[in-house]
């Protein structure tokens, strides 16, 4: 490549970005922005048709990753983007459907579709970003908070059971599920990438740093302290009974990809199953061959 | 706007005895919806159980969701996936909804929800009528949006507005509810299905531009934008933050004017082309019994009674129960004594008469608070009073 | 406009016996009929009912209040809801699952054993059938071709015929019984002429 056409290409992120809506919201240290880093570039190694793949969000700061990523692209109410999804991609099977969202999102008010949306093994990828706090109102106590950590509705420290996240969603049905952290940006695109090929409910957890609310609340220091953290207590354990990936309040975080098996999708079950039952009657639904 | 019959498939031509449950279940293949997301709750299940057992060999998806929050949220989804998309509940499963039709409204999103209301508030009776979600469906979520909300009186009617309600929300891009109620979701009748070349259908509004120029919001002509589906290219984003004509988030108080003012003026500047109602005898009369649902059908039998007795009353029935008839009653309000309003609720719809009628007639409710339809005596008993 | 109830208990198939009369008079008699039924716990396991209202205009209200008909199958059916029957209304019960009180006003009583027919049959669980059938018989408010055309999408496919076999064993027993009836009323009038 000749010097001025390099100075002249446009990061390759860009392709996948609204430019028209840069620059984000998001505060200086925040994790989620590197996090739709790793999604552009595993959506770029995937190969998928970018026509075919769509985006929702529901409330929040990682709410706010379907209004910057350039695809069909669903900002939708709190906690609702999963059955908002399963709809859209039961409309249009032929989708690629991700649900990019944070733990508030996903776990709290969320929660019941998470675990419903795995139970049924609805094929879709879900991005959680895990900043352990509500940090879209101010930093308020998550179900995600470890136990003892500050937030603004936990003024003297938490002291709730907060969930496993990849616990939940393997108990809950999830066929690829993993965890990494905002360090681990190569594996946390490479498990997009791995994921964005499977077919299933996929899980990917990313714990990234609230600079601005979490950490100054606790007196955590900068993202690169919370970066120090990561490196210093993570350890990657390929395979982890998901029984064992608690996280306490600045203790070891297990990393790594957990669970990855084939298993049909809701879809599958319906076309299986009703096909079984209702023979030639039956009107197979959202089989897409070569050449449809 | 681009009308097309309906597709044979979904049309189950011929005479039947159905319930109104079944009816809208009927009335929804017919229209063509192959989606349909919903939550079990009394007395509506039962559409949600024909819908089960009759899609599967016609074409589509049914599936039963973890609560109705998520229901109307797949509806949202499904519509956006190009799909007709409909959904059944009552009074608590309503209540749960309400946030994301306020999604559904800002997103203009068609699709449909049936409410078989029964008496409320709370878990109420879940077995017995009642009309008591009428102000519900018009303000339930929070904000400033406009609605269509349909009122069938008959299983019959269930079938044919739930048809309606499919092409109105295709023309209008908003949902629209079929506000029926457990005395007419449970009564069978005989429901006439006509051969699928004699239902027409709206088609959603397809946008064929070129895909950069794109916008999901840009008002057409008639006020409506044109719709795409996911996986087409676009690349589309849609927020239920107030957004721009391109669907971007604008959070200021001048985007907020334009973005409000759109969606509630799409209806209300629409109005009169949306409502429907039924008058009859009003020319000469004293009072006017206004009603909706299985009131009606009551109504008219303590209004024949009145007739006997010499008294000068007429009817409206609404059909379209939203957007309201307001013109009309305001003509009306000039030239007679009072009006009558009837309905399964401790008032509501009678709150809309009197504040059409201004001052102009009196709106006399004849309210109950659930359980059972009028007895057609406690309504002629008002019109007499009224009329001396 | 005569208003109907069939009343019993749970899993006798009242429901159904309100369903098949008004799809045949609405269908098939090209009359108005209305169908209601009693929900919630209640009709599970104790007494249960279904209304009809029929008529040749629209039916306006579509509860009924004071039915001209009442059919009963079970004790406990009969008792809540005899005292709405009007003064010359027309009570039909299964003989040997309901005992009725003195007669009240001119209402006429017809007694049927419906259950042990069906048992006859093959199958209790068809009584309801031949209960239909009587009724047919009794009231002439539905003709019985409607009854039969009726049928197909409420009884099981397979069951039909059996079905209609006991729709037939109540029809003939109750005009049988009309015949008695008429019988009697001759050998009256007759011996009043003497």
């Amino acid at each position: 490549m000749k010097e001025e056409d390099r100075l002249q290409e446009r990061p390759p992120i860009e392709d996948f970005l609204r430019m028209d809506r840069i620059p984000h919201i998001w505060c200086p240290g925040c994790g989620i922005g590197t996090v739709v880093t790793s999604f552009a570039e595993a959506l770029k190694k995937s190969e998928l048709d970018l026509d075919k793949v769509a985006i929702l969000s529901g409330i929040g700061c990682t709410g706010r990753v379907a209004g910057y990523v350039k695809l069909d692209s669903i900002h939708t109410t709190h906690g609702r983007a999963l059955p908002v999804a399963t709809g859209l991609k039961l409309a249009n099977p032929e989708l690629k459907v991700v649900v990019f969202s944070g733990d508030g999102d996903i776990a709290g008010i969320g929660g019941n579709h998470f675990i419903h949306a795995a139970r049924r093994n609805m094929d879709i990828l879900i991005i959680c970003v895990n900043n352990f706090n509500y940090a879209m109102t101010g930093g308020q106590v998550a179900a995600t908070t470890p136990i003892d950590a500050n937030a603004s509705t936990a003024p003297y420290g938490n002291f709730e059971y907060p969930f496993s996240l990849p616990y939940l969603a393997e108990a809950s049905g999830a066929t690829y599920v993993a965890r990494w952290t905002a360090l681990h940006l190569r594996r946390v695109t490479k498990s997009i990438q791995e994921a964005l090929g499977k077919r299933g409910f996929s899980f990917i957890e990313v714990i990234t740093p609230c600079v601005t609310l979490y950490a100054r609340r606790n007196r955590l220091g900068d993202g690169l302290n919370l970066l120090k953290y990561y490196y210093e207590k993570s350890e990657i354990q390929h395979g982890a009974d998901t029984r064992t990936l608690d996280i306490s309040y600045q203790g070891k975080l297990i990393v790594g990809k957990f669970v990855d098996k084939e298993k049909p999708t809701f879809l599958d079950c319906m076309n299986e199953h009703l096909g079984k039952v209702l023979g030639d009657k039956y009107q197979p639904y959202g089989v897409y061959h070569d050449g449809d | 706007m681009k009308k097309v019959k309906a597709d044979p498939k979904g049309v189950l031509t011929g005479s039947h005895y159905l319930d109104g449950d079944y009816a809208i279940a009927e009335g929804a293949l017919a229209a063509g919806c192959q989606f349909f997301a919903g939550y079990p709750i009394t007395p509506s299940t039962e559409t949600a159980e024909r819908f089960s057992e009759r899609i599967p060999t016609i074409g589509g998806v049914f599936i039963q969701m973890e609560d109705e929050l998520a229901s109307i949220a797949a509806l949202i989804g499904a519509a956006w996936g190009g799909k007709k998309a409909m959904t059944v509940t009552s009074g608590p499963g309503f209540s749960l909804m309400m946030e994301n039709i306020g999604l559904a409204c800002m997103l203009e999103t068609p699709l449909v929800i049936a409410n078989v209301q029964r008496g409320g508030p709370s878990t109420g009776l879940p077995t017995l009528t009642g009309q008591q979600d009428m102000m519900q469906v018009k303000w339930g979520s929070h904000g400033d949006y406009e609605i269509i909300a349909l009122s069938p009186d008959s299983p019959q009617e269930c079938f044919d507005l739930t048809i309606e309600a499919f092409n109105l929300s295709e023309m209008y891009r908003v949902p629209v509810f079929v506000m029926t109620d457990e005395c007419v979701g449970h009564m069978h009748e005989k429901v006439v299905i006509p051969p699928a070349e004699e239902i027409e259908l709206v088609e959603r509004k397809w946008y064929t531009g070129p895909k950069s120029k794109y916008l999901p919001f840009k008002p057409d002509k008639d006020m409506i934008p044109f719709m795409v589906k996911a996986g087409d290219g676009y690349h589309f984003h849609i927020t239920g933050l107030t957004h721009d004509e391109r669907g971007y988030p604008v959070i200021n108080a001048e985007c907020q004017d334009v973005c409000v003012r759109h969606l509630n003026d799409k209806i209300r500047t629409k109005a009169d082309e949306i409502i429907r109602f039924e008058e009859d005898k009003t020319d000469d009369a004293d009072v006017v019994v206004i009603s909706y649902g299985i009131t009606s059908r009551v109504t008219t039998r303590a209004v024949r009674k009145a007739r006997e007795a010499g008294l000068k009353v007429g009817t409206i029935r609404l059909i379209t129960v939203w957007p309201f008839p307001e013109k009309r009653i305001k003509e009306l309000a000039k030239k007679i004594k009072a009006f009558i309003v009837p309905e399964i609720n401790y008032g509501q719809v009678v709150i809309e008469v009197e504040r059409c009628a201004a001052g102009q007639a009196p709106a006399i409710p004849v309210s109950h608070c659930g359980g059972w339809v009028h007895d057609p005596d406690d309504i002629f008993k008002a019109i007499k009073e009224a009329a001396q | 406009m005569t208003e109907i109830r069939f009343s019993g208990f749970g899993g006798q198939g009242i429901i159904r016996c309100g369903l098949i009369t008004g799809k045949a008079l609405a269908i098939f008699d090209n009359k108005h009929a209305t169908m209601t039924q009693s929900f919630g716990p209640e009709a599970r396991g104790s007494a249960c009912s279904s209304q009809l209202v029929v008529s040749d205009d629209r039916v306006l209200y579509p509860y009924i209040s004071t039915p001209e008909i009442l059919i009963s199958m079970s004790q406990e059916a009969y008792e809540k809801y005899e005292p709405e029957l009007i003064e010359d209304g027309i009570l039909i019960i299964d003989k040997d699952l309901v005992k009725t009180k003195p007669p009240r006003g001119n209402i006429k009583t017809y007694v049927v054993p419906s259950t042990r027919f069906a048992e006859e049959l093959g199958n209790r669980i068809i009584a309801n059938l031949v209960m239909l059938g009587f009724f047919t018989a009794i009231t002439r408010i539905v003709s019985p071709e409607a009854m039969k055309k009726a049928l197909p999408g409420l009884v099981p496919s397979r069951f039909l015929d059996l079905n209609i076999k006991a729709f037939d064993r109540g029809y003939e027993y109750g005009k049988k019984i009309l015949d008695e009836e008429k019988k009697v009323t001759k050998k009256k009038v007759t011996k009043t002429k003497k």
